[in-house]
C-alpha cells in the first residue's frame, strides 16, 4: 500500500480541486483529507457519513471556585497566560501542561480530556474517506492529522486497496508535519505567484527534511508564464519531476459550485489533462 | 489601532488585503506597523519591502538535564509528569526531545533536586525592515519546527503599539490564528465567493465570534463564483466591508508583487471605502491614533 499526500505551502493553490479530481480517476483508493483546520474536500465528495468518533487528546484545565483561594500561584507559573484575572482558565489559551495543577496549593485545578473534535468514516462515489472537523480553536490538530492517516491507513488494509490519496493541510507547521510523516510520495501543487513559488520551496525543503521523494503540478500556469518557467526551472535543478501543468480555468471553480471533481465537469477538456497526471504520478 | 486579518481558508487574498490596506494608509500619512503573523509561510514582504534590515534567530527555553544532579532511576518525577513525552527515561538517564516541549516549565517544578536547567531551541528566525513610514516584521518558522505561536509572539512582540497595525495572519481556525488575533481592535475577514470560500469563512466566524473580537468581511473575487456568500452574510447579520472585483489583471500584478493600490486607480477608492468601513465599525479608533 502506498501513501500519497498532495500538499501546497500556500493555500488556494487549487489542491483540494486537484486531489478530488485525482481521486476520481483509477482503481479505488481510500481518501484523506488531513486539512483538519478548514477541510473542503467533503464539498466535492459529498462523504455519507458512516462512523462518527469522538477526538479526545490532550487535557485542559478547570477551577473549581469553591476551592480557589484566589493566590495566584497558577497565573504567575502558566507560561500561556491561560488564566484570567478573575481566575477562570482560558480554554483557547490552555495547553493542558498541568502546571496550574501542579502548584495549586487548595486543590482546586482539575485536569480533564479535552475533547477536540470528531473523526469520520465515511462512503463516497469515488470510495471509503476519513475526514475530521477540530473543534473551532482547538489545538492538536497534528494529532488529528494522524489520527486520520491511522485511520485511513487500517481502511485501506481492510479492503485491500493499494492506495491512500491525502488531501494536505497548508503551511510547513505541526498539521503539514503530521501529514508528511512516513507517507510515500509528496505531490506539491504549485501556481506562479512570487508567494506560491517561494511557499513551495519552503514545502519542499520541509520533504527533504523527512526524506520523502516530491512531485509537482503547476496550476493556473498562465497567470505569470515567467514565473512558471523559473519554477519549472527550480524542479529541474532540484530534481523534482513536474507531473503536469494546468491552466487557469474558471471551469475548476464551476465545478466547485457545482459539487462535482473537475474530471467530471470537464471529462474532455481539464479532465484528460488530470489523467495524464495521473498516469505519470503512478509510474513513481 | 490592531487590524487583523484572516481567513478560514488559504488563498483567498489575505495577503493582498493587509498589504494594500497598509500601502492605502501609508499613502494617508499614517504610520503603519506591518505584522506578518503566518510564520509558516511569509509572503507580505515581496509586496511591501525589498529586504531586511535586520534578522535574528529566536529560541524557547526547553530542559537540560543536569545529569550529575539528577537523582535517576529513584525519582524520574519529570518524566512521569511531562504531559508531552518530551522527557523519557532511557535505561540509566533522562533523555530530552526539546521538538515535543511546550516550554511549560513543569518538569523544572517537579524535579526535587534542581537538575533541570534551561536550555534552548531554536524556533526561527524574526526580520525587521524600515522603509519610510512603514515598519515591518515578520517571521520564518525554522523547517522542522512544528509549533508557530511561540514565533508568532515574538514577532508581535517587537511592533510599536501606537501605529496603526496591520495583522495579516495564517490560514485556519486553532493555534496559530488564536495566537496571531490576540489583542486585536477589529478583524477583517477575508472570503471568496466560492463554495470552499464559503465553508471556510462560516469557520472563521465562529472563531472570531467564540473570542469576541468584532468583525466585518471582505469578499475578494466578487463576481468569480455565486452569490451564496452574500445571503449567509445577510442571514447572519455581519457587516460586507467591501467587495474587490475578480479581474484576471489583479491576479497578474498579484503574481508578480505588486500592489493593486499603486497598479490600479479604482483599488484606492476601494480600499478608503473599507478603511472607513473599519473605522465606523471601531467608532474612529483608527482616526484617532
Amino acid at each position: 500500500m502506498k501513501e500519497i499526500v498532495v500538499i501546497s505551502g500556500k493555500g488556494g493553490t487549487g489542491k483540494t480541486s486537484i486531489v478530488s479530481s485525482l481521486a476520481a480517476l483509477g482503481p479505488k483508493k481510500v481518501l484523506a483529507d488531513c486539512d483538519v483546520d478548514a477541510a473542503d474536500l467533503h464539498l466535492v465528495l459529498h462523504p455519507q457519513i458512516k462512523e462518527k468518533h469522538d477526538f479526545i487528546s490532550g487535557e485542559k484545565a478547570t477551577i473549581d471556585p469553591e476551592l480557589c483561594i484566589e493566590c495566584g500561584e497558577c497565573r504567575e507559573k502558566c507560561r500561556f497566560g491561560a488564566i484570567s484575572d478573575n481566575f477562570k482558565v482560558l480554554p483557547e489559551h490552555c495547553e493542558g501542561c498541568g502546571v496550574c495543577a501542579y502548584v495549586c496549593p487548595a486543590d482546586a485545578v482539575k485536569m480533564s480530556p479535552s475533547h477536540c473534535g470528531y473523526l469520520y468514516v465515511s462512503d463516497t462515489r469515488f470510495g471509503p474517506m476519513v475526514h475530521a472537523s477540530l473543534g473551532i480553536g482547538e489545538e492538536n490538530s497534528g494529532k488529528l492529522v494522524t489520527t486520520v492517516r491511522k485511520k485511513a491507513a487500517e481502511l485501506a488494509r481492510e479492503y485491500g486497496y493499494e492506495l491512500v490519496l491525502v488531501d494536505g493541510s497548508p503551511g510547513i507547521g505541526c498539521p503539514v508535519i503530521a501529514s508528511l510523516t512516513n507517507a510515500d510520495l509528496a505531490v506539491i501543487v504549485v501556481e506562479p505567484t512570487i508567494s506560491a513559488e517561494h511557499d513551495m520551496r519552503r514545502v519542499h525543503e520541509l520533504t527533504q527534511h523527512f526524506n520523502i521523494q516530491c512531485l509537482v503540478i503547476l496550476n493556473k500556469a498562465d497567470i505569470n508564464v515567467s514565473i512558471s518557467e523559473r519554477i519549472k526551472d527550480y524542479c529541474h535543478k532540484a530534481e523534482i519531476p513536474v507531473l503536469g501543468t494546468l491552466p487557469y480555468d474558471i471551469k475548476f471553480t464551476r465545478a466547485q459550485i457545482e459539487g462535482k471533481s473537475v474530471v467530471e465537469f470537464d471529462p474532455h477538456g481539464l479532465g484528460k489533462e488530470i489523467e495524464k497526471i495521473w498516469q505519470k504520478m503512478m509510474s513513481f | 489601532m490592531r487590524v487583523a486579518v484572516a481567513s478560514g481558508k488559504g488563498g483567498t487574498g489575505k495577503t493582498t488585503v493587509a498589504v494594500n490596506l497598509a500601502r492605502y494608509l501609508i499613502g494617508e500619512g499614517k504610520e503603519v506597523s506591518f505584522i506578518d503573523c503566518d510564520v509558516e509561510e511569509p509572503n507580505a514582504h515581496f509586496f511591501l519591502i525589498q529586504e531586511f534590515d535586520e534578522e535574528f534567530k529566536e529560541y524557547v527555553t526547553v530542559p537540560e538535564i543536569d545529569t550529575q544532579k539528577c537523582l535517576g532511576e529513584s525519582c524520574k518525577k519529570c518524566v512521569q509528569e511531562c504531559r508531552f513525552k518530551s522527557l523519557i527515561w532511557m535505561v540509566s538517564e533522562v533523555l530530552v526531545f526539546p521538538e515535543l516541549c511546550h516550554s511549560c516549565e513543569l518538569c523544572k517544578l517537579v524535579c526535587p533536586a534542581q537538575a533541570v536547567l534551561d536550555g534552548q531551541r531554536e524556533i526561527g528566525t524574526v526580520r525587521h525592515a524600515r522603509k519610510d513610514k512603514l515598519k515591518f516584521y515578520s517571521g520564518l518558522l525554522r523547517i522542522g519546527e512544528a509549533m508557530a505561536p511561540p514565533l508568532i509572539r515574538k514577532v508581535k512582540e517587537y511592533a510599536n503599539p501606537g501605529d496603526v497595525q496591520i495583522l495579516d495572519c495564517p490560514p485556519g481556525t486553532s493555534c496559530p490564528v488564536i495566537e496571531s488575533l490576540e489583542r486585536a481592535d477589529f478583524v477583517v475577514l477575508v472570503t471568496e465567493p466560492t463554495p470552499f470560500g464559503l465553508n471556510d469563512l462560516k469557520l472563521a466566524v465562529e472563531l472570531t465570534r467564540k473570542l469576541n473580537y468584532p468583525f466585518g468581511v471582505v469578499i475578494n473575487r466578487d463576481g468569480m463564483g455565486d452569490d451564496a456568500v452574500l445571503r449567509y452574510l445577510d442571514a447572519e447579520n455581519i457587516p460586507v466591508l467591501a467587495r474587490f472585483p475578480h479581474v484576471q489583471e489583479a491576479a497578474q500584478a498579484y503574481s508578480q508583487g505588486k500592489l493593486l493600490v499603486d497598479a490600479f486607480p479604482e483599488f484606492k477608492g476601494l480600499y478608503q471605502g473599507l478603511w472607513m468601513e473599519i473605522n465606523k465599525l471601531t467608532d474612529g479608533l483608527g482616526g484617532a491614533r
